[in-house]
């Protein structure tokens, strides 16, 4: 068919500038920045506020253990905060993460969809569990199971200092914390991968069991290659969510500021746990103290997100340039 | 190297939809055989049965036996990787790999079936290479990523992993409908040399494409929307295509319908 000038449809000139468009553009470039400067807001804030403390305890903020920050004769630092705020953090994410991966994995690829709806579904309600109530479990219930789990890890693996309690107590320990924050990362980073992994177009899948790869090997050809960049980011939101748990680390930790990599003895602190509980009873400088250390927090997961943008952004190069 | 695949009435389900119903086609070797037929009409379903492919859609099944040489592909204690290892898929769209290098596509099959060592793997490549006609568009980048190619370099190289790992038959399921006209002639030479080699199976829409390449052309239909598929007519492309057997047969070639 040709279409000559007689029987063409006349085309309106467009207007250039539609009211809509300018709208459209106004409220995005606000929404924009207002994101920039909520987040400009919260480092000035924590900079103002913590200035102060910092001024007060210098460089030995960063290596000192205790916190009295209220006291004049005495030190505090964030030594030990940062130290029970990280490592319980990888030790759920080193809990957890095999765990939310096999399950996507056997929600995406190996089970009746029927089936993998409705578990996915069980999985997401986990995460809608708000996390007192994550900590008033781990405390009543969960602490006192574990007792008997460290007892076993203690002197099956107690050569290794990790799983070493040198006076044969447990409990309320870092590995406690550690368990209860992994039950609570395990939904976030399972929800995003079983996402990931679904996004995987079945043509690849297809073409590694076309193949003759059997289930797992078209999902290590396939599957795991194409999320790299996606289940990073997940394990990533669940690293940050670790890192920033206040109140069940609140509940289940015996406070104590200890740099000790005998995570099975009871005790340690984390940055956000020490805020909820110390902050009300905290004086004026004991305030800015707490402050400064929500800063540290505030760099630490600022880093992760960066280095986990960093990764995600070179994974999505490699899997680029499909037709 | 290349055997001959007898379809014996198979029907197939997509849950409880029926989609094709009693083909039975016989498929000899080193010939291309063509499938063609309206959309719908159940030729991709049943390609896909020749392969034990059509088993991995959730909710699929099938009835009927297809046989390789007389042995019986979903027969007892017979594998479906071991039956996709032998028989061979190029798919619609080109899919290699988008992770890999152009060489890591076309040794993954061979890593699958446990090929070890670089030399054996290398020689593999280029063989494969140089048969699917990449060869000389590639060798100086077999370490970049398969996706950077065009599409029509892409299907080459999906073509290239299939035959990498020696199998008896190669199905192509519509292999030039994402591909422009010039892609899609590579593609047809290329079909043609294999043939010597292969046993070659071809979906095609494109009754031009069928006519140029098939040595045997299968016509499928469907007796009405909802209704299964089912072989109208097989033969000679040359009989099919200008004096056909059956008037629905001739309907369909002289572009009356579908």
């Amino acid at each position: 068919m040709t279409t000559t000038d007689a029987t063409a449809v006349p085309v309106r000139p467009r207007r250039q500038n539609p009211r809509g468009d300018q709208v459209f553009h106004a409220a995005a470039t606000a929404a924009g920045v207002a994101v920039l400067l909520l987040i400009v807001a919260i480092a000035a804030f924590l900079i103002a506020r913590a200035a102060p403390a910092y001024h007060r305890a210098g460089w030995r903020f960063l290596t000192e253990r205790e916190w009295f920050p209220d006291d004049p004769s005495r030190a505090f630092g964030i030594l030990a905060l940062a130290f029970g705020t990280i490592v319980s953090a990888v030790l759920a994410l080193i809990l957890a993460v095999p765990v939310a991966l096999g399950s996507a994995l056997f929600l995406t690829e190996l089970a009746p969809p029927a089936l993998g709806r409705w578990v996915g579904h069980l999985v997401d309600l986990l995460a809608a569990v708000p996390s007192v109530v994550y900590g008033l479990w781990g405390v009543y219930y969960l602490v006192p199971r574990l007792i008997p789990v460290s007892r076993f890890l203690d002197r099956t693996l107690g050569f290794i200092p990790l799983f070493d309690s040198r006076n044969n107590t447990y409990g309320r320990s870092l590995f406690a914390a550690a368990v209860v924050l992994a039950i609570m990362v395990l939904p976030i980073v399972a929800a995003i991968a079983r996402e990931v992994f679904r996004q995987v177009p079945t043509a690849d899948r297809e073409a590694a069991l076309a193949l003759g790869a059997t289930r797992w090997e078209a999902i290590r050809l396939a599957v795991l290659p194409y999320s790299r960049g996606g289940v990073v980011g997940a394990v990533m939101l669940g690293l940050g969510r670790a890192l920033g748990e206040t109140i069940a680390i609140a509940l289940v930790l015996a406070a104590s500021f200890k740099v000790d990599i005998h995570v099975l003895e009871p005790g340690g602190n984390t940055i956000a746990a020490n805020i909820a509980t110390k902050f009300g009873e905290s004086g004026a400088h004991g305030r800015e103290a707490l402050i400064a250390s929500g800063l540290v927090l505030f760099a630490i997961t600022l880093v992760v997100n960066v280095v986990a943008r960093g990764v995600v952004y070179r994974s999505a190069i490699a899997a680029e340039g499909r037709p | 190297m290349s055997k001959r695949i007898e379809a014996e009435g198979v029907t197939a389900w997509f849950g409880s939809h029926k989609a094709i119903e009693s083909v039975s086609v016989a498929i000899e070797p080193k010939q291309v055989t063509a499938l063609i037929g309206p959309s719908g009409c159940g030729k991709s379903t049943f390609i896909r049965t020749l392969n034990r492919m059509h088993e991995v859609v959730p909710g699929a099944r099938m009835e009927g036996k297809v046989l390789l040489d007389g042995e019986d592909i979903y027969g007892d204690g017979v594998s479906a990787t071991d039956v996709r290892r032998s028989i061979g898929m190029v798919f619609q769209r080109p899919n290699p790999f988008p992770t890999m290098s152009i060489r890591d596509n076309v040794a993954a099959g061979l890593k699958l079936n446990g090929v070890r060592g670089k030399s054996a793997i290398d020689d593999a490549v280029e063989r494969s290479l140089r048969l699917a006609g990449l060869w000389d568009e590639v060798s100086t980048r077999l370490n970049r990523p398969g996706a950077g190619l065009s599409g029509g370099q892409q299907q080459r190289l999906c073509i290239a992993r299939a035959i990498a790992v020696e199998p008896h038959v190669l199905l192509m399921d519509e292999p030039c409908s994402a591909l422009d006209p010039v892609s899609t002639l590579t593609i047809e030479d290329l079909i043609t040399d294999l043939k010597d080699d292969y046993t070659i199976v071809i979906v095609t829409h494109n009754m031009q494409q069928a006519a140029r390449v098939s040595d045997v052309t299968a016509f499928f239909n469907i007796g009405g929307p909802g209704e299964p598929g089912r072989v109208v007519e097989m033969g000679a492309t040359s009989k099919i295509f200008t004096k056909p057997d059956d008037e629905r047969t001739e309907a369909y070639i002289t572009g009356r319908f579908g």
